[in-house]
């Protein structure tokens, strides 16, 4: 298991190596440094000597990613490129290009994505289990016609419908909760009731209806036939037997995206006003702010493989067949 | 009882507890319910809190609050007045030649070599509490030597315990100049000032000079109270001199910037010190200043609060304004000391739909007016006035409406060889296309009719502005039943044809005349405006090439002077027609790194701008500009699209709001009354239940049959 780890942990580098070079050629086509230092400083009266000075002591002035006036290693080295990126395989992500720590950034935003994006990941879970076995329970019969008609024409609705709605219903005509806002510690759950629910909502029918898929690929299996023969309730048999085989193909879905939770969710706390990373990275692209979309496309990138070696992990946690060599 | 069902009312009992007293969409702490507290949002972060680098409208919402320049514009005088905030009296003006004798105001300006200003500041201001300036008994200042340690332990200002104060001195607002001339500061205005302040280059050369260099990138502290500057100089302790080559009156409207507010040796000190901008603990980000209010809370991502200063100075409402400030009652509070509120809390807000709607249920005190919701408050009347619709006259809330000093405007390259130029050909065409955009129509589509249609590049509410008649563009409109009229496509089309273009044709391909638009616009508004830009000039027969690009290209476009036609606006800086006519001053073009966009170089004009420069307001200068702006008329550099207009609504419960377009230190006058306040928020947003319990039972009633199914399902045999 450890070689394992180690291994996926080395097969990593060269995938981050690569992310972080499409990262940065990509913004640096959008991008020069001469813009960036233009949307820092500002466009009125701002002056060459003053975009120099900014780009030289940022290191802005070098070369993007080779560097013709160096020697031996510096030709590769001395760049925009190698200056910036090799911090962050270290974690060290630096100052914004406006000045400010990214990793503290980081560790504030974090926390409201994560109060957002843990609870809907929970109760969206719950909910769209429960939903799709009682869907396969009650299969062929109009239950479950008539909510796969609701699922897919839930899943058709746009998420920005369900976050506008559901503020005009229930913060707007009902008045039951704030319409937008956030606050710290206890007194944040009037505003995370919500964004909460509607994100729940949103995603009802497309969860359900994949669940409902792998559950009807296992209802029809022997096992199951077994245990009913066994005289087991049809509840213990959903609940205990068919969820149970059907974990793999669900875990792959959430484990992979545990990590990725605290990225947070660009419209629903852009809406909700809730002050978590979702934005950050949009932000920092609007503001041309290299600094914090390669530190957040990294940051992204390690989470998204940590992700996929859990989900590895967890299928020998529920599939005893399952060995990792 | 069923162990489950008391657990569902174990959850009921909690979440009705929870819910507490109504109304329970109020996004705000219980107890500041009747508090004296403005609350307002900001939909971006803003970029930078110090008054060396700020220079945007929304960072100027909260610095302008904190900071205190020595001079303000009057709240309620128009024309825009400066009057002393932090000074005693208005700058005293002295002229020196250049053997530094003095001379007399009416100098010629040839003899004018230097002028100084000379500002004497009231005794007595104090600084707001902060650790930058905490001391302990011997003197010595507590938080000026922290060790690392000690550095990591904080994340705030406010986890600094112990605060201190000193008095405001000249010498403060001395430091804050030779901030601006400090390279890694980046002001804005630094390259401007290098071209007016005595002896600023020179500044600027010297504290790169002395200052050590930047560890691991932070610069260690460095004492500008070292450095010798000839350019300002404290002449006693509450006395301070700016000295100015050759002359350059805008410079006082300048001192009614935070760019000349004052700022202590030891914010510096502090801030500067190793550690502390990792933390994010910067002067960028925690003011110290002198204002009527302080950042108590800085959380832009959630949040900033401004509160009350406790050392605030003694200020009064002012006791004049214009009649009709009388009859709204804004002369009511005259007198009495400031600021009217102790609060003002800020929240974020990126979407302005949830805005508007916390705004109807009176959890924001005042609005703009989105496009989304524009119909839904403003109706227009026939005569193309703006009233409330009758929804909101019902909640009582007020709107106000003023022309904003800017202008948005339509230029032409005078450096490209189709439409720019001096000859009488561009001339002709530039004049014809002038006629056919129609600007009324743009502003009624695209800005729900927002906007005063420009005569001339300078707007209403600066010198030099005429209204009516008197400031009628003949070149494009005629007078008819006493209002513009624009003039036909007709004549418009007459001028193409006289240009050697007629219908629009381009002789030399014998296919319609191509021309290029430089376009920064994108998104389903921007299409239809580009669309609409597309049938102005097709009413020439002209076809229009759009060049879309983003907003990088597009400056890098005009700064070298490669775009055709292209749109874009400007704000002023101060209430003086210097700050609009610079925008078509030759010398200033932006290939030469000014701000003229459209490279207008017209000797006469320019030699006008000279003058009309260094002259005061009064008949002669008007008649100065009145030149300029006719030959800019004729010459047709720019269609004068329009004055843009702010419209922002504000409910009952607030008072003393006064549309002033270059004073930013306004929040000092507000009044609001609280209890009204609450009261009408509790009668606007009752908690309404039943359609969830309906909502409820209808669920429970729908899987009943689905319970049933399913009990007879498991009692039955397999099958």
């Amino acid at each position: 298991m450890s070689a394992y780890i180690l291994r996926r942990l080395l097969y990593a580098l060269p995938i981050l190596i690569g992310v972080n070079l499409l990262t940065f050629v990509l913004f640096f086509v959008v991008n020069s440094p001469e813009d960036m230092a233009r949307m820092q400083l500002g466009e009125r009266r701002v002056t060459q000597e003053a975009i120099d000075t900014w780009k030289a002591e940022r290191g802005y002035d070098l070369p993007l990613l080779y560097n013709a006036q160096a020697r031996g290693l510096g030709v590769v080295t001395q760049t925009i490129f190698a200056q910036k990126s090799l911090k962050l395989f270290v974690f060290q992500f630096g100052s914004s290009d406006s000045g400010r720590d990214i990793g503290y950034d980081i560790s504030q935003r974090m926390w409201p994505s994560l109060a957002i994006a843990v609870p809907v990941l929970l109760v969206g879970l719950a909910i769209n289990i429960s939903y799709s076995l009682l869907i396969v329970f009650f299969r062929g019969t109009y239950i479950d016609t008539g909510s796969v008609v609701l699922l897919v024409a839930m899943m058709s609705i746009s998420g920005l419908f369900y976050i506008i709605g559901g503020q005009f219903l229930i913060g707007k005509l009902l008045h039951l909760v704030p319409i937008s806002g956030y606050d710290t510690g206890l007194n944040a759950l009037k505003f995370l009731i919500l964004p909460v629910i509607v994100s729940v909502i949103s995603g009802i029918g497309s969860g359900t209806r994949l669940y409902r898929t792998f559950f009807l690929e296992e209802i029809y299996r022997d096992y199951v036939r077994t245990a009913r023969a066994k005289g087991l309730r049809e509840r213990t048999v959903l609940f205990r037997h068919v969820l149970g085989n059907a974990l793999i193909p669900i875990l792959t879905g959430v484990v992979a995206v545990l990590p990725l939770l605290f990225m947070g969710s660009l419209i629903t706390e852009s809406f909700f006003g809730i002050p978590g990373l979702g934005s950050y990275t949009i932000d920092a692209i609007n503001n041309q702010d290299f600094a914090i979309v390669r530190a957040m496309v990294f940051l992204g990138s390690v989470l998204y493989i940590i992700g996929l070696l859990l989900t590895d992990l967890s299928y020998t946690l529920v599939d005893p067949r399952v060995r990792l060599a | 009882m069923n162990k489950r069902l008391q657990y569902v009312w174990l959850v009921a009992v909690l979440v009705l507890v929870g819910c507490g007293e109504p109304p329970w969409n109020n996004p705000y702490p219980v107890d500041q319910a009747r508090a004296n507290i403005v609350y307002s949002s900001f939909s971006e972060r803003p970029k930078h809190l110090d008054p060396a680098r700020s220079y945007s409208s929304n960072e100027y919402a909260f610095i302008a609050q904190i900071y205190e320049p020595p001079l303000q514009y009057h709240f309620l005088k128009e024309p825009y007045t400066l009057i002393p905030l932090t000074a005693a009296t208005l700058p005293e003006v002295r002229l020196f030649d250049a053997d530094d004798q003095p001379l007399p105001a009416d100098a010629a300006l040839e003899q004018i070599a230097y002028t100084d200003y000379v500002v004497t500041i009231r005794p007595g201001i104090r600084y707001q509490p902060h650790p930058a300036l905490a001391q302990d008994d011997q003197g010595t200042y507590r938080y000026h030597a922290l060790t690392r340690r000690q550095v990591a332990a904080v994340n705030r200002v406010a986890d600094f315990p112990e605060t201190g104060t000193r008095e405001l001195t000249a010498e403060d607002y001395i430091y804050q100049i030779k901030r601006l001339a400090t390279p890694w500061r980046h002001s804005p205005i630094a390259g401007l000032m290098q071209k007016h302040i005595h002896d600023f280059a020179e500044l600027t050369e010297r504290i790169q000079a002395m200052a050590p260099p930047a560890v691991n990138g932070e610069r260690p502290f460095f004492d500008l109270r070292d450095v010798p500057f000839a350019g300002a100089q404290a002449l006693d302790r509450y006395t301070y001199r700016v000295r100015i080559d050759g002359a350059y009156p805008q410079f006082k409207y300048w001192l009614a910037m935070p760019f000349f507010a004052p700022m202590p040796w030891e914010a510096e000190a502090f801030y500067d010190q190793p550690g502390m901008r990792a933390k994010n603990i910067t002067l960028d980000w925690y003011p110290i200043g002198t204002g009527a209010f302080m950042l108590s809370e800085n959380n832009p991502n959630l949040r900033m609060v401004l509160e009350r200063n406790p050392n605030v100075h003694d200020e009064r409402y002012p006791d004049a304004g214009m009649p009709e400030d009388v009859a709204a009652g804004r002369l009511k509070d005259a007198g009495k000391p400031l600021p009217l509120i102790d609060a003002a809390v800020y929240s974020l807000e990126k979407e302005s739909i949830p805005y508007w709607n916390k705004f109807l249920q009176g959890y924001y005190d005042s609005s703009g007016i989105s496009s989304d919701a524009f119909d839904q408050a403003i109706q227009l009347e026939s005569d193309g006035d703006a009233e409330l619709t009758p929804a909101m006259r019902e909640r009582g809330i007020q709107l106000m409406t003023a022309v904003n000093t800017s202008i948005w405007y339509l230029g032409f390259n005078m450096l490209d060889e189709v439409v720019g130029g001096d000859s009488e050909r561009a001339r002709k065409l530039r004049q014809a296309i002038v006629i056919a955009i129609d600007f009324e129509d743009y502003v009624s589509i695209f800005a729900n009719g927002r906007g005063q249609v420009a005569q001339g590049p300078i707007p209403p509410g600066i010198f030099g502005h005429r209204e009516g008649r008197e400031g009628l563009n003949e070149q494009v409109f005629e007078w008819r039943h006493d209002r513009p009229q624009r003039r036909s496509i007709e004549t418009a089309q007459a001028l193409l044809a006289e240009a050697g273009y007629p219908n629009g044709r381009d002789p030399s391909s014998g296919r319609a005349l191509t021309l290029y638009y430089e376009s920064m616009d994108s998104g389903p508004d921007g299409r239809s405006r580009l669309s609409w830009i597309r049938q102005q000039f097709a009413k020439l027969g002209i076809e229009l090439v759009v060049r879309a690009t983003d907003y990088n290209r597009f400056q890098e476009k005009i700064r070298d002077g490669s775009g055709q036609i292209f749109m874009w606006g400007w704000n002023a800086d101060y209430p003086d027609p210097e700050n609009f006519l610079f925008l078509l001053y030759g010398p200033n073009a932006k290939v030469r790194g000014g701000e003229n966009a459209s490279n207008y170089d017209n000797p006469r004009f320019n030699a006008l701008f000279d003058e009309m420069k260094y002259r005061p307001d009064g008949p002669e200068r008007q008649a100065i500009i009145d030149e300029m702006v006719a030959i800019v008329q004729y010459d047709a550099p720019w269609s004068f699209g329009f004055y843009p207009k702010s419209f922002s609504l504000h409910h009952t419960w607030l008072s003393n709001v006064k549309p002033n377009l270059m004073a930013n230190n306004t929040l000092k006058y507000r009044r609001l009354d609280p209890l009204v306040r609450e009261q009408l928020r509790r009668e606007w947003n009752p908690p309404i239940v039943m359609p969830l319990i309906l909502f409820a039972l209808l669920l429970a009633l729908g899987a009943l049959p689905a319970w049933l199914l399913a009990q007879r399902r498991e009692r039955s045999r397999a099958r």
